[in-house]
């Protein structure tokens, strides 16, 4: 079955970024998303170890170690950034001042529930800060996989594993799909033209919605 | 008014065994690697302070600053946001053979509960955690319809912190990104003590742009040229 790569789907989920928006991109894959943000939009990203309008990562062995994004990697500033402590950094995210946070998932229910965090007993467990940014931002988006690294369905009626806050997905941006979470149901915006509704409906653990029009999933090959 | 030490030793005097110790940083930005390590150093020599519960977004990478403490055996309890990093097996070691015990609080809980222990706010309710694991045991309660967690605040008996300039009187400035939740532990702790990569006259930093008004702080001691943690990590620093 022909899915996107990862930086497809972050590609994807960048076209939707507001002009003018206020973004948390969280560690790792979601970060890959600020490198596809459309020309002529100006977005200010968060970090929330607390700097404002950071910028790319600078050239090996300019890095200054005090200035770092919540991954921990060297990053620059744009011209207008500015610094401030944990409590407003954390002000800022659950005051609903954010206008997107985009995070990783194990698994998303169709109630916009989300697991990103542990992975159950066992392991040293670590949430940072994934739990405040699931509460406040006005959209929280979902980007992963459509499936698990075994085949199994990410999108579920319910989790399984620990969930990181409930209720709090807005969109998820798939390997195969676009899906918003709406009254607690998924509703299909765009599917890869490859792939039919029964095919997509069969990876996927929960009820799909599929309104009059679903959109094709066009992304370049990147 | 004189809030200057002399040296590193006499500024972290009175630091027992069993008490709590917040640690400014968010990985190495910010980390007072040389008032840890002579902690570090104290411990080793004199056995004190140990059984200590350090607080601080992270539990250590590599051997040095936090790990360093945590591989000489001074920390009972971490509280802690992430306690992941490049190399967390000092933390990771301990904790799975049941030798260090671990509090997890969500980050912007854990900024917010130290605020309010400097603020003198005993209890807030926050979104963050609300029908995770996180919130078992917590008083929930509902506002506007949304239902919110209360999470109590956090104080503790000393606050190490990094800071850029600082004058006799405790006024700070932090540097870049490392400011994160040091001004915040110097309100919440009983003695707040600083390492400052440069104390100046005061006046010299303009009212303005002082970030940590000097009266949440105690002692200052100046560490010019201060070690950086990530830095010295990869330098390839053992301990």
């Amino acid at each position: 079955m022909k899915k996107l790569s990862n930086a497809q789907i972050a590609w994807r989920a960048a076209q939707d970024l507001p002009d003018g928006a206020y973004v948390n991109l969280g560690i790792g894959f979601p970060e890959m998303i600020a490198t596809f943000k459309p020309e002529g939009r100006e977005v200010t990203y968060h970090t929330e170890n607390g700097i404002l309008d950071f910028g790319e990562a600078p050239p090996a062995g300019e890095e200054d170690w005090d200035l770092i994004n919540a991954g921990k990697k060297a990053v620059t500033l744009n011209p207008g950034a500015s610094f401030f402590h944990h409590a407003d950094s954390f002000a800022m995210v659950r005051g609903g001042h954010l206008d997107v946070a985009v995070l990783g998932a194990y698994e998303v229910a169709e109630t916009g529930d989300l697991a990103n965090w542990s992975t159950g007993p066992g392991s040293v467990p670590a949430v940072g800060g994934a739990m405040d940014l699931v509460h406040g931002a006005k959209q929280v988006w979902v980007v992963t996989d459509h499936v698990t690294k075994k085949g199994e369905p990410k999108l579920l009626e319910k989790c399984r594993l620990p969930l990181t806050g409930v209720g709090c997905v807005t969109t998820i941006y798939t390997s195969l799909a676009v899906i918003d979470v709406i009254d607690k149901r998924f509703v299909v915006r765009e599917k890869l033209p490859s792939i039919s509704i029964e095919a997509l409906q069969a990876v996927t653990g929960a009820t799909l919605v599929v309104g009059e029009t679903v959109g094709d999933l066009n992304v370049p090959e990147l | 008014m004189n809030k200057i030490y002399p040296g590193i030793e006499e500024a972290l005097d009175g630091i027992e065994d069993g008490m709590s110790v917040m640690i400014g940083g968010f990985g190495g930005a910010g980390a007072p690697i040389e008032l840890i390590h002579a902690l570090v150093a104290r411990y080793k020599a004199t056995g004190s302070p140990g059984r200590l519960t350090v607080i601080n977004n992270n539990a250590g990478n590599g051997a040095i600053g936090i790990a360093a403490m945590i591989y000489a055996g001074m920390v009972a309890k971490m509280v802690c946001s992430f306690p992941r990093s490049s190399d967390p097996k000092a933390f990771t070691d301990k904790y799975l053979a049941g030798e260090i015990e671990l509090e997890l609080v969500p980050q912007g809980t854990l900024a917010e509960r130290i605020r309010a222990g400097g603020a003198g706010i005993p209890a807030f309710y926050t979104p963050t955690s609300f029908g995770t694991d996180i919130a078992k045991g917590k008083p929930v309660a509902e506002f506007d319809g949304r239902s919110y967690v209360q999470e109590r605040w956090m104080k503790a008996d000393v606050a190490l912190i990094k800071a850029e300039l600082a004058d006799r009187k405790g006024n700070l400035t932090f540097r870049k990104a490392a400011r994160n939740f040091s001004p915040l532990m110097a309100m919440a702790a009983k003695t707040t003590i600083v390492q400052a990569s440069r104390v100046v006259e005061p006046g010299a930093i303009d009212p303005e742009t002082v970030v940590t008004p000097g009266i949440f702080v105690d002692r200052i001691v100046e560490v010019p040229n201060p070690a950086q943690e990530e830095a010295l990590l990869r330098e390839g620093a053992k301990s």
